[in-house]
């Protein structure tokens, strides 16, 4: 059970960094869970995009709203961040 | 007022990737128009149009920048270019405050309409691209036009359906000659060649299954192309100070609406719609050298415009070339009228006035020299370009020979 839950987190964290390396055209072992999205060269619309992407991937809906930089539902200030947060929203998708 | 010319042409339409490969497909009276290939062909009636075939998106743009990019804006941008290198001119800061684009679409993002609905509605889809909105609105090409090229001036689109394209053309001429703008980037641009775009022209019954025959008595409707064309509109003396040249001068342009019927044509509007364009060029009927017609094809319009072309010209009428060029590179809708004054500058820098290809047999209601089916030598002067819209809406553009 456990190692389920290890290789399904570890497929999260690579797809997610594969998302955020297609955006900012880069290769995915060029991110690290530090990474800051504009760091990365990724603007607000390449964010939008991003998100868009991990809805896609992981039949999602992320409490996204781009109004709201704070983002209290859902924390993006890095890469690990986000992969935080997906891991949270499929765990409970599958609840 | 200032004088007008044209410093730069680009395009991207079925006949070809440039203005050189349309001039000699145009010059060869080729015909564009085949088999569709969009999704879901088998479930239309029609399943002929004028597709620009082999053309790669990835080869003129960054992966990460297409999803912000209908067709319909690709090709504006693509033509852009290409007009923009030919012209020669370098937009700095200055000119840049002074310089705008004024681009004609009938559908806009309609591909990108069609693809998301498709989504939602076809297969339940509750999610769609952050971008739809961004790349189907009717503006999104000639913001990106202004974007690329930095046109800090006015910049807007044109959507009056058939006409679209001649509209913009003819407020962008407005704009350099008034001194609103020194230079200013406009056309048109089209891509409607998907599933819902020509089925909803399926609708109205005037499409044609086999070829577009525009003024031939056999001929049976229109055919849809995508496509469109840009030019740089310059001021003369501003074109002149630099040494750059000129294909040809803009010289007049008339507008007329029929508030008549919204579909059917009109004469009284395409009349007054071309004494406005050679009366705001000073030119007297006679003058005219070639027609590029408005020519879809279809039983009304050609009849109408015919008509109209005899109350303008009188005798003259039987003796000027005209001809439609939507014969060999369909009806772009929005953009077409751009693509047809290629075939305007065509016959003024090179003296080739294009055919009307595809056509069997003289209509005895029509008459005219519509140069049939062979391109023609000839030294031509001035033309003019007719796009008479549903709706009602004419635009006339008159060229003239560069000065």
């Amino acid at each position: 059970m456990g190692l389920d839950v290890m290789q399904e987190n570890d497929f999260i964290a690579a797809r997610v960094t594969e998302i955020i390396a297609e955006q900012a055209m880069i290769e995915p072992s060029d991110i690290t869970h530090d990474s800051r999205l504009t760091d990365l060269g990724i603007d607000s619309l390449g964010l939008v995009e991003c998100i868009f992407g991990i809805e896609e991937a992981f039949g999602i809906s992320v409490p996204f709203n781009a109004n709201t930089p704070e983002q209290p539902g859902f924390d993006i200030s890095s890469v690990g961040a986000i992969i935080a947060e997906v891991e949270k929203l499929v765990a409970r998708q599958a609840a | 007022m200032r004088r007008v010319v044209i410093t730069g042409a680009g395009t991207l339409n079925p006949l070809g990737a440039d203005v050189p490969a349309t001039f000699s497909a145009m010059q060869q009276g080729k015909c564009a128009i085949g088999p569709l290939t969009c999704r879901d062909v088998e479930r239309l009636n029609i399943k002929i149009g004028a597709e620009i075939r082999d053309y790669k998106p990835e080869q003129h743009f960054a992966r990460n920048s297409l999803s912000l990019l209908d067709r319909f804006t690709q090709i504006a941008l693509v033509s852009a270019r290409q007009a923009m290198a030919q012209s020669g001119l370098v937009i700095d800061e200055a000119l840049g405050l002074r310089a705008g684009v004024i681009l004609g679409t009938a559908g806009g993002g309609n591909t990108t309409v069609d693809d998301n609905y498709r989504a939602v509605y076809a297969e339940g889809k509750d999610r769609v691209h952050p971008f739809v909105v961004p790349r189907l609105m009717h503006n999104a090409a000639a913001s990106h036009v202004s974007m690329e090229f930095g046109l800090k001036g006015p910049g807007y689109t044109v959507s009056t359906a058939c006409a679209s394209a001649n509209h913009a053309m003819g407020q962008a001429f407005h704009m350099v000659r008034g001194g609103g703008a020194d230079v200013m980037l406009t056309g048109g641009s089209e891509a409607m060649l998907c599933f819902g775009g020509i089925k909803a022209w399926e609708g109205l019954r005037v499409m044609s299954r086999d070829t577009c025959r525009p003024f031939s008595r056999d001929r049976s409707g229109m055919v849809q192309g995508e496509g469109g064309a840009v030019f740089v509109f310059e001021d003369y003396d501003h074109a002149r100070a630099r040494d750059a040249e000129i294909l040809a001068e803009v010289v007049g342009f008339g507008m007329s609406s029929d508030a008549g019927d919204i579909v059917m044509p009109d004469r009284d509007g395409p009349v007054r719609a071309m004494r406005a364009a050679l009366m705001d060029a000073a030119l007297a009927p006679d003058r005219v050298d070639y027609v590029n017609a408005h020519g879809t094809g279809t039983a009304a319009n050609d009849r109408t415009e015919a008509e109209a072309l005899r109350a303008v010209m009188g005798a003259h009428a039987d003796a000027v070339p005209v001809s439609s060029t939507k014969s060999m590179h369909g009806h772009l809708i929005g953009g077409t009228s751009a693509v047809e004054l290629l075939g305007c500058l065509m016959a003024l820098c090179e003296g080739v006035i294009p055919p009307t290809v595809n056509f069997n047999e003289p209509d005895p209601e029509i008459g005219l020299d519509v140069v049939p089916n062979s391109a023609r030598e000839v030294r031509v002067d001035v033309t003019m370009s007719n796009a008479f819209a549903f709706g009602g809406l004419n635009a006339v553009l008159v060229l003239r020979r560069a000065p």
